[in-house]
């Protein structure tokens, strides 16, 4: 039988490795963060001729908006992103453009947030967060209060559900710096959406190791935790499967407007395997045990 | 077979057919619901947040009725420029959502719904000779006319006295476009007086501050008059604010959001696309891995699509590129309640039970963690939900909805659909092996 259980420092040393780099970058970087949240337009511009885009930058710069960060998208449109403008900046602005690079300019897709709105949205994304942190941790203390001891595992399911989230906040804020990847109010929708799903599997092993330690299948903790362990692995990994596999599909063919948000999604299902299958079960023996592991678990 | 479950595979065929029947062919007038409602990221179009200047309403209308008056008015003149189902609704106190699916067309449009669109006739002071007195600048100086109205009180004359039925004409030999306009009771009283004493002499018409036409008084008028001075885009739409009346409080753009009907024509057709992959692939897994019973929770799945776009449909549910990425994902969610209800159901078989037993235990016992899972992602979606309509994020709002509706009903299928064809299933395909277990 494979021991989860006995080699669960290895395990948290995988995790500390995998959160540390995170963050570190969140707290030297921070994060590259949305419109919604910083106030700013983004447009995606397709040209009806070949434009370069150190043409494009330069020719930004010209019109006054050398701030202007510019990407070029998989299907050769740019993702232009500046400061607030108005309906008259706008039209100046592409006028400009038309005449300067001589082509033809569609705006496909514009997205303009006031200082003011801004302000609001980070305001309200922190409310969010907070109030569904709130009633979640209120839920779990509910549907965990016939567990042999309720806060135990009701924490250890929070700590194992805050190892998910800062994992992904410290991916993103690193793939912020190396290829632009941003925190908006779509990023927040993830993180929520993988707190509320990731908890699943995390309440599929407990309640199994509850019923085992009603069974009493061994008078030893951890052999109950890793059988329990064991007894679910495949449908931790099969329902968490379903869900990448939609997302894998949508991030591959859906383009590119929610590729982020789908790519946070996709991350957080990951982490969240691991952690229903090697950190949530094992962090309930560590509250019973300490780090100390048996010489031999059967 | 129990008679209650009798009555439940009875119960969802119903319903599975009357969902059929109302979403086939999708554009087909069912409840009056023509086809699904597109969110402007997928159809084009507009979502622009106005912010109210409070500060200059008029003191002696109360918030609420300034804001409405406003709403009103800019509804009347999306519809006048030929929006097709514009939304407009006032968010929070001093704030105005307008949204304008399908609009191509949309600069135009903002011109033409946020400009408070304040006519104003002024009239010259003259000097001692006669001559209108000028400023250093040489440009002559305006000042409001006023005369005495119906009731004998001095009042400016302003739009606010128009009949709500002026029209774009040509001018007849110069095919000039002119706004032809009509006075009220009020505004006639006052026109008239003002014409008389401003005989031969300017009269300026200003909108918004900026004088657009200053033509010389010819005669006495009563009742109606013309404006000239504009091309045809501006005096349509002069034409169409003079309708609604001017707004009474000075509007900003605080957040805007345009999509190009080929980008949302796009998108749509691609996550369309991406979504069909994401169910095969899932379908292709439940099969491969769960037998028979993955053929189950296929059919589970094919209805559970049909009554997810039947409720989209009827009720009707604005589908979104995040909408639709929420619907696709939640089909990966439903279906992790078949699986946790085979996999208990695999361990009941091993443990020795009949199939029929391992049926009804496999969906008692996982039913448990299949509540206790969801709720948390209901909270998750109710939260974002607000979230997202406190500052308009469709794209939020679209895929908490949806995903919120997608895990309910992915729960009702779990339990009830597969559950019945489940026990249908097991009484025809006896050999465990099709269940994953070895005979």
């Amino acid at each position: 039988m494979i021991d989860i259980v006995n080699k669960r420092n290895w395990f948290f040393l995988i995790s500390i490795c995998l959160l540390v780099p995170g963050i570190i970058s969140m707290l030297v970087f921070g994060f590259r963060l949305g419109i919604d949240f910083s106030s700013g337009t983004i447009m995606t511009l397709r040209f009806s001729t070949a434009v370069d885009q150190a043409a494009l930058r330069q020719e930004m710069g010209n019109l006054g908006y050398g701030e202007a960060s510019i990407q070029k998208t998989s299907e050769g449109d740019f993702l232009v992103r500046i400061r607030e403008i108005n309906t008259e900046q706008k039209e100046a602005l592409i006028a400009g453009m038309k005449k300067d690079l001589n082509t033809e300019v569609t705006i496909r897709d514009f997205y303009t947030v006031s200082p003011l709105v801004a302000g609001e949205v980070a305001r309200n994304a922190a409310i969010a967060v907070g109030v569904a942190s709130l009633f979640m941790i209120l839920y779990i203390a509910f549907a965990f209060r016939h567990m042999p001891s309720p806060f135990k595992w009701g924490a250890s399911a929070v700590v194992a559900l805050l190892h998910d989230v800062l994992i992904v906040m410290g991916i993103f804020s690193i793939l912020g710096w190396a290829i632009g990847y941003q925190v908006d109010s779509m990023f927040i929708t993830a993180m929520l959406t993988i707190v509320g799903y990731s908890i699943n599997n995390t309440c599929v092993v407990y309640d199994r190791i509850r019923e085992n330690v009603r069974k009493g299948i061994s008078k030893d903790f951890a052999v109950t935790v890793n059988a329990s362990i064991l007894e679910t692995i495949v449908r931790c990994i099969n329902t968490s499967l379903t869900v990448i596999l939609t997302c894998l599909a949508i991030y591959l063919f859906g383009g590119v407007t929610i590729q982020q948000f789908i790519m946070a999604l996709l991350i957080g299902v990951v982490i969240g395997i691991y952690d229903s299958i090697f950190v949530a079960g094992p962090l309930l023996v560590l509250w019973e045990r300490g780090l100390k592991t048996s010489p031999k678990a059967g | 077979m129990k008679t209650s479950n009798i009555y439940l595979l009875i119960f969802v065929l119903v319903l599975f057919v009357f969902a059929l029947w109302a979403i086939v062919p999708l554009d087909s007038d069912r409840f009056g619901r023509q086809g699904l409602t597109l969110g402007l990221d997928l159809k084009g179009g507009a979502y622009l947040v106005y912010e109210a200047d409070l500060t200059k309403k008029d003191p002696a209308q109360t918030i609420d009725e300034a804001m409405t008056g406003v709403v009103n008015k800019i509804e009347r003149r999306a519809n006048a420029f030929g929006v097709k189902e514009p939304i407009i609704q006032r968010q929070g106190e001093n704030r105005i959502l307008v949204q304008l699916p399908g609009e191509k067309n949309v600069d135009e449009a903002k011109k033409l719904i946020g400009q408070t669109a304040l006519l104003v006739f002024m009239e010259t002071t003259t000097d001692a000779q006669g001559q209108p007195i000028r400023d250093a600048q040489g440009n002559i100086q305006w000042i409001p006319a006023k005369a005495a109205g119906t009731d004998g009180a001095e009042r400016e004359l302003t739009g606010k006295y128009l009949k709500p039925n002026s029209k774009v004409i040509l001018k007849q030999g110069t095919n000039e476009p002119e706004v032809a306009f009509e006075w009220n009771d009020e505004g006639s009283v006052l026109f008239e007086q003002i014409t008389k004493r401003n005989l031969q002499k300017p009269l300026g018409i200003f909108l918004d501050n900026q004088v657009i036409s200053a033509p010389t008084v010819q005669a006495v008028i009563k009742t109606s008059g013309v404006i000239t001075g504009m091309d045809m885009k501006e005096a349509q739409n002069l034409s169409i604010q003079l309708n609604s009346g001017s707004l009474d409080m000075p509007l900003k753009i605080i957040q805007e959001q345009t999509v190009d009907a080929t980008l949302g024509t796009d998108s749509l057709r691609k996550s369309v696309v991406a979504g069909a992959i994401g169910i095969i692939l899932v379908i292709m897994f439940m099969i491969l891995y769960y037998r028979m019973s993955g053929v189950v929770a296929t059919l589970a799945l094919i209805i559970y699509g049909v009554l997810i776009t039947a409720i989209f449909k009827l009720v009707p549910v604005t589908l979104t590129l995040a909408g639709i990425a929420a619907g696709v994902v939640s089909v990966g969610m439903a279906v992790d309640a078949n699986i946790l209800i085979f996999e208990r159901m695999k361990e009941e078989l091993r443990a020795g039970r009949t199939l029929g037993a391992a049926v009804e235990a496999g969906f008692n016992r996982a039913w448990l963690a299949i509540r206790d899972s969801n709720v948390t992602t209901f909270i998750a979606c109710i939260v974002l939900y607000w979230f997202g309509d406190t500052f308009g994020a469709f794209m939020v709002k679209g895929f908490a909805l949806t995903l919120f509706i997608g895990v309910a009903l992915s729960m009702f299928t779990a339990i009830t659909v597969s559950r019945v064809f489940l026990i249908v299933t097991v009484r025809i395909v006896k050999n465990s092996w099709f269940y994953g277990v070895k005979a």
